[in-house]
């Protein structure tokens, strides 16, 4: 069986070119499925879970955190602990914007020390928020190892960084934009596959 | 474009509101093994102090470092000022340094105000004269908040020294912009004349006004500047407009006692009231720098300053 989850969207250039409104490329089922098989998958590499501290990234990967420990907990039977980690004070696009509000960072009372942490976040692209995890985490304790896991990976990569969870692969071009909604962010569960804000939409019938 | 924090009314609503929201989560850094981060790494801020200060120096030395700035203290006993230097020529120094953030603490009122002319950096106002104390009104609400949750319809009073202090000016202007009631309480000889057009009602009965308090703040007695005789003696003073244990009792169950510091034990306020459960006076010295962390974020953390105002000379 070929697995969904890999299995390549059709090339992304055409898709950019001919549909500048947003398009569900997932829907709540498949977001549902994705992490099911994501909570799956960190049982198995971290032989059951023990010592797996799931830390979500600020906005949505804090709700998917908080989803993955639901899930761990009904496989297991034994709660996850789980928390928050907000990294604007690390980004390295700080001095290109103006400052911005900041997130919450919640730790569990025991700290991250000798957990295995799993990072969590919506979508994996340039690996810049990553990294600035990397860093916050750096501050925070020393774990014994960690892990990432994405809900969408988007490609385009411009840092060493790579997702050992993924959710779906989703080949996109640099003109597009992908936004993950949540029920508990934004009312509902989707993936949006769209044009880049700025981007240009090519004028009607151009095709 | 370039803004400053020189007047407590520098901060609109939502301004006043993204400090305190950001120094609430930049309050966790003080209790973490590693109390740093690399937000302002190469950022210069230089702490100009013109004025005698052993918390405010140290408080904004602090939120810069813990934000990893270089930190430039200059005090002006022992330097070029003792040689007769202007404030002017002392800026131009700093500017050639190249000071991204200026601190300044003046007996001038108005003195951070010229400052912003002349330099590039954005000037934050740690005291003027008897003028303003932003960042102290910063950090009293700060404690007021996590103390008693919302500011809005929360009745604050202030006593004391009110002619003499910018801590009261810039807590009123504040405290007015996030929507709490303030009541000054003073003997009318230490009232600045244009009382009237503060943000503010003013009583002279204190007994009057405790038991209708959710915050009583007491000002410090500032003999350093009284040339006059604005009460006859302290014991007066004290009597009258002292803060002691029997008037404490008069306060709400969960009214809290704030003070700005330094204490004049014994005549603003009695030693078993500082000491005591509802007194904030250390919980305000840790938060201070958690404010201070906050405004220099914002203020120099991005590309331009996320708070404050332009000044025009």
């Amino acid at each position: 069986m070929v697995n969904a989850a890999s299995r390549p969207e059709r090339p992304a250039e055409a898709r950019a070119e001919t549909d500048p409104r947003p398009k569900a490329v997932l829907e709540g089922p498949d977001i549902r499925r994705a992490l099911t098989r994501i909570a799956h998958e960190i049982l198995e590499r971290t032989k059951g879970g023990h010592d797996v501290l799931l830390l979500g990234i600020q906005t949505r990967g804090v709700t998917l955190a908080e989803r993955l420990a639901g899930l761990l907990h009904d496989v297991e039977g034994r709660p996850v602990p789980w928390g928050s980690l907000d990294v604007t004070m690390y980004r390295d696009d700080l001095r290109m914007r103006p400052a911005r509000a900041l997130g919450r960072t919640e730790l569990p009372s025991d700290g991250i020390d000798d957990r295995v942490v799993v990072l969590v976040d919506d979508v994996l692209f340039s690996g810049r928020t990553v990294r600035a995890a990397l860093d916050a985490l750096n501050d925070l304790g020393r774990p014994r190892a960690v892990q990432l896991a994405v809900l969408v990976d988007r490609g385009h990569r411009e840092l060493p960084i790579r997702a050992d969870y993924v959710g779906k692969n989703l080949p996109t071009s640099m003109r597009e934009n992908v936004r993950v909604l949540l029920a508990e962010n934004d009312g509902r569960d989707a993936v949006l596959l769209g044009p880049a804000a700025g981007a240009p939409v090519p004028a009607e019938g151009a095709q | 474009m370039k803004r400053h924090l020189i007047s407590a009314a520098d901060l609109s609503r939502d301004d006043a509101l993204l400090v305190l929201d950001t120094a609430e989560e930049l309050a966790q850094i003080a209790s973490r093994a590693v109390k740093k981060l690399p937000t302002l790494r190469g950022r210069t801020v230089v702490n100009l102090f013109f004025e005698d200060s052993t918390r405010t120096r140290i408080s904004f030395e602090a939120a810069a470092k813990r934000l990893s700035a270089d930190v430039i203290n200059f005090s002006a006993k022992g330097s070029s000022v003792s040689k007769g230097e202007s404030l002017k020529d002392t800026a131009l120094t700093l500017e050639a340094m190249g000071a991204d953030g200026v601190v300044i603490r003046h007996g001038a009122s108005g003195a951070p105000h010229r400052l912003a002319g002349w330099v590039r950096g954005s000037v934050v106002n740690a005291g003027d004269g008897t003028h303003e104390h932003p960042t102290q009104a910063l950090l009293d609400a700060f404690t007021m908040r996590k103390r008693l949750g919302d500011l809005e319809g929360r009745r604050v009073t202030i006593v004391g020294d009110v002619l003499h202090s910018r801590v009261a000016r810039s807590n009123v202007l504040l405290l007015d912009t996030l929507g709490a009631d303030v009541t000054v309480v003073a003997p009318p000889t230490l009232l600045p004349v244009a009382i009237d057009t503060w943000p503010c009602s003013v009583s002279y009965d204190l007994d009057g006004v405790l038991p209708k308090s959710d915050v009583i703040m007491m000002l410090r007695v500032q003999q350093e500047r009284m040339n006059a005789a604005y009460f006859p003696t302290v014991r007066e003073y004290s009597r009258r407009y002292g803060l002691d244990a029997e008037r404490m009792a008069a306060l709400p169950d969960h009214a809290i006692v704030m003070h700005p510091g330094p204490m004049n034990r014994g005549v603003e306020i009695a030693a078993e009231v500082a000491d005591s459960v509802r007194s904030t006076i250390v919980e305000q010295v840790a938060n201070g720098v958690s404010a201070r962390m906050a405004v220099l974020y914002l203020l120099l953390g991005g590309s331009e300053p996320a708070i404050g105002q332009e000044v025009s000379q």
